[in-house]
């Protein structure tokens, strides 16, 4: 078993702001006729959301909602789970209804997580649109579900494990890869 | 997760991380009831029946929507036959109904220990919506969560319970949890209707309505089984009421911030009158409320587990 | 000879001795010193006991038989098996069957009964009162004749203190005495456990160690009037021991019994529902079972009896407070009390003591002591030997014992009645 960088932390910056430049674009092509939304998917796609906002802040003109998504009673693995997770709530304050959400978590990989997670926000209202972006995007999707925009693309086997350090809660900016032989 | 019990008969045994993990969990639950859509897929292909041995609309519609709330398949089944000795027993009524795949069972019964003996000896997860007079702990786990979320803090709080502890198993349920969590609890009420040896719950045993409720940051009447009083315990609800119930005379002794609590159902003028059960203290209709985050996080705690081969109860 | 037994540690009631016990008609024939030569005596069996003790067969004041009418309970032949295989060869057995034993029919049913598999005396009450309803009494000359040995309601106790008073009078009239399970019915109805610590956590409606207490005073004190002999059956207070102590001090004739049961469990056992533990009386405090051992220590106490009460699993293996009260015990005592022993809380005098000389004199009966003339009912018992108290051990029809399948410790390798092997241990 061995452990790669794949993102230093000048490099998870960059990626960040290719996400925020991407949801800019999007914002001021359509700032008259929709408002707009971030869910951050709990507990690191909350984070980043948190600092995409911040980053869109400094643009003018640009307000966005936010809210965090637990995904924990959507997900379809739970009981098979030995260990059930904590859950860590939903906090969604704003009505999702008619806006355009983008949807914001740091890894794609098997598309459950996004599945769960757009079964989540429906069952909150209907919304009028949800782009999915995420930091890495990796092979090995299980579901038909594609990332609206991804900050990078990496070639995984099944069982390696994307590792996401995050200053908020690890110490650190970074992202390795575990590869298992 | 710290719990990790089959089934959830008893308050006694939980330690104080997990009633807090309870309460956290219910806290999320809570959530879900404010949306318009009041559900989630959790526990969706489950099978949860409701055996209720002794009459309960209340209790059993409260496990039901939490139920229906977190997707699961609900049936119900009452019975009132009170004794076993003619017809199918306990045990068997619930294998039966067992065998048709069912995952979670919430049974009241009215005979103490009824409800721990089906749990010793069937697979299903078990929730005790109450059992003769022992135990009823869902009720002490919404109690805590209606204190906490208008005390913000469980510890160090005093709280008097009051009526007929003896024959009350929410009186039970809340002091095992309560000794857990540091809570000070004060009991007060004919000694008609106190345990005869009050050592094991550990409480203060106030000699006067006053001194049960001068300090007391929160204080839970409980209900006077009309039903079960009948006769020898007090001699009249009249006298009750003037002296062992909450009304203008004896409110005045009251904290001004402190809050009133019932398990209902409310026997208006007797334990409660009328103007303290609908006053801004009283939060009798947030522990409805809350009756069904909480109930939803024990069901959600015990369908989601993996069955374990050793699974003790609570 | 019928019966010679070699090298036996003799245990009675006032001492312990070595030597062999010869046995011929059905009597102790002559107990032959150590030393002495035994070659040349010739007996159809001869049994070495060198290595265990040998008692006076016990004697048990109260057992439940449930024969005639629940027979899928107990009857008197499994009943009958039961004894022997515990060291028993007489038992005295209540009257709560169907029909209850209010009438010389049903006392000869069971003397019969039991005479014919012929492996114990079984020497039946009569109930106190016509189908134990605490009004009317027996015809209590009638059913002496008959067979029966004394009076009981067991199980029902007599709340009417007249009818009690002219009960005992009664009785006493013919010599006989009155056993009484002592119990206030109104303060106790519907009671499960012991009202105490544990019926407080429990949540199980308790029974005041008053109900039992508030009784065995008026009975006592209506023995007095009556001056007639009460037995109090199943003392499980320390305030009934102080109420029989206080009788007894005023030569009031009462007579006091304990069970195994008592002495070795307490409430704290109920804390898990287990029915197994539910009796009636119930299982008490620590304070109660010191009082009883020092009972038994200072004479307050005379007998120890099973109060062996079968019941069905179905009667036991359902919600606490329908199961049916009683465990089962004629297979226990031995065991429990030589654990008592090796606890140092009562030595092997005090069993035959308890078990066999104070009930043989209470129902004077020509037993309870190993001595020349005596009837040769013995029990040899093997104090070492452990073994697993299952379904291959118990002769009842049930098995309602908390002691189900533990490990045991003593057992009793021959029973002997009047001379005859009427069980041994293979």
């Amino acid at each position: 078993m061995f452990e790669i960088e794949i993102c230093d932390e000048n490099e998870l910056k960059n990626r960040i702001n290719s996400i925020v430049e991407f949801i800019k674009d999007i914002i001021n092509k359509e700032i008259n006729n929709n408002s707009f939304a971030l869910i951050g998917i709990k507990r690191r796609g909350a984070i980043l959301a948190d600092r995409i906002k911040e980053l869109l802040s400094k643009f003018n003109n640009i307000f966005i909602e936010i809210g965090y998504l637990d995904i924990t009673l959507y997900r379809d693995d739970l009981s098979e789970i030995s260990d059930l997770p904590q859950l860590l709530g939903t906090e969604i304050e704003f009505d999702v209804k008619n806006k355009k959400i983008f949807l914001i978590d740091d890894v794609i990989f098997t598309g459950r997580t996004a599945r769960a997670a757009i079964d989540a926000i429906l069952d909150l209202g209907r919304p009028k649109q949800i782009l999915l972006t995420t930091i890495i995007d990796r092979n090995n999707r299980e579901l038909p579900i594609q990332p609206d925009f991804t900050g990078k693309f990496i070639e995984t086997a099944f069982n390696d494990i994307v590792n996401v350090y995050l200053k908020e809660i690890d110490g650190k900016d970074e992202i390795t890869l575990t590869r298992c032989k | 997760m710290l719990f990790k019990y089959k089934d959830f008969i008893s308050t006694i045994n939980l330690s104080k991380e997990e009633i807090f993990e309870i309460l956290d969990t219910a806290k999320h639950m809570k959530e879900i009831n404010k949306r318009e859509v009041k559900k989630v897929p959790t526990l969706k292909g489950k099978t949860i029946s409701t055996a209720f041995f002794e009459p309960s609309t209340r209790t059993r519609t409260s496990f039901e929507i939490a139920a229906k709330r977190l997707s699961a398949d609900t049936v119900s089944f009452t019975s009132t036959t009170s004794s076993t000795t003619k017809g199918e027993t306990l045990l068997d009524t619930i294998k039966n109904i067992e065998n048709m795949h069912t995952d979670i069972f919430v049974i009241r019964h009215k005979c103490s220990g009824a409800v721990k003996f089906v749990a010793d000896n069937v697979k299903a997860h078990i929730v005790n919506a109450g059992d003769g007079t022992n135990e009823h702990p869902t009720q002490a786990m919404l109690d805590l969560f209606t204190i906490r979320e208008h005390k913000n803090t469980l510890t160090g709080l005093n709280v008097a319970i009051i009526g007929d502890i003896d024959h009350s198993r929410v009186a039970r349920s809340n002091i095992w949890a309560m000794q857990k969590l540091g809570i000070n609890v004060i009991l007060y009420g004919p000694k008609t209707m106190l345990p005869s040896d009050t050592t094991p719950l550990k409480c203060h045993i106030a000699k006067n309505f006053k001194e049960a409720v001068t300090e007391a940051d929160v204080v839970m009447m409980l209900r006077i089984q009309l039903e079960r009083q009948n006769k020898i315990l007090i001699p009249s609800l009249r006298e009750y009421a003037m002296y062992f119930g909450l009304n203008k005379t004896s409110a005045k002794y009251l904290k001004k911030d402190a809050i009133i609590m019932h398990p209902g159902p409310i026997n208006r003028g007797v334990e409660l009158s009328t103007e303290y059960a609908d006053c801004d203290r009283s939060v009798i209709l947030n522990q409805v409320e809350n009756g069904i985050a909480v109930r939803m996080a024990i069901l959600y705690l015990l369908g989601m587990q993996k069955r374990r081969t050793d699974g003790s109860s609570t | 000879m019928d019966l010679l037994l070699k090298n036996c540690t003799i245990i009675n009631y006032n001492g312990q001795s070595n030597g062999h016990i010869v046995i011929n008609k059905g009597l102790i024939e002559d107990i032959l010193q150590n030393n002495d030569n035994i070659d040349n005596i010739y007996a159809s069996k001869i049994i070495d006991c060198s290595k265990f003790i040998v008692m006076p067969a016990l004697i048990d004041m109260h057992v439940h038989f449930r024969d005639p009418g629940f027979e899928y309970k107990e009857d008197i032949i499994s009943g009958s098996y039961a004894a022997v295989a515990g060291g028993y060869t007489t038992c005295l057995c209540m009257g709560n069957t169907n029909p209850a034993a209010d009438n010389t029919t049903t006392i000869r049913y069971m003397i019969d009964k039991a005479e014919k598999i012929g492996l114990i005396d079984l020497l039946p009450y009569g109930c106190v009162t016509i189908n134990r309803a605490g009004e009317h009494i027996v015809e209590m000359g009638d059913m002496l004749n008959a067979g029966a040995i004394a009076f009981s309601d067991d199980g029902s106790p007599i709340m009417n203190s007249e009818v009690m008073r002219r009960a005992l009078e009664y009785a006493s009239t013919f010599n006989t005495f009155i056993a009484t399970h002592s119990e206030d019915s109104n303060l106790s109805a519907n009671g499960q456990i012991n009202e105490g610590i544990v019926s407080t956590i429990t949540g199980l409606k308790g029974i005041p160690a008053a109900a039992e207490e508030s009784i065995i005073a008026r009975d006592v004190l209506l023995a007095d009037l009556a001056t007639a002999h009460v037995h109090i059956c199943h003392v499980s207070t320390h305030n009934a021991v102080e109420l029989i102590k206080w009788a007894k001090s005023k030569r009031i004739n009462v007579t006091a019994e304990v069970t195994p049961h008592h002495l070795i469990f307490s409430e704290d056992n109920l804390l898990t529902y287990d029915s197994n533990f539910k009796v009636n009386p119930p299982l008490r405090t620590q304070r109660d079972i010191k009082a009883l051992f020092d009972a038994i220590k200072d004479g307050t106490v005379d007998v120890i009896s099973t109060d062996h009460a079968p019941h069905n699993i179905d009667e036991k293996h359902i919600e606490f407070e329908n199961a049916a009260f009683g465990m089962i015990g004629l297979q226990s005592t031995i065991p429990v009390l030589l654990q008592f022993v090796e606890e140092g809380k009562i030595n092997l005098k005090d069993i035959v003591k308890l078990t066999s000389y104070n009930p043989s004199k209470i129902l004077n009966l020509q037993k309870g002591k190993i001595e020349k003339n005596y009837r040769a009912d013995l029990v040899i018992v093997d104090k070492e030997m452990t073994y697993i108290y299952d379904e291959n051990i118990i002769k009842s029809k049930n098995y309602n014992t908390p002691l189900f399948r533990k490990t045991l410790k003593g057992i009793p390798v021959y029973t002997i009645k009047e001379g005859k092997i009427v069980y041994s241990l293979k």
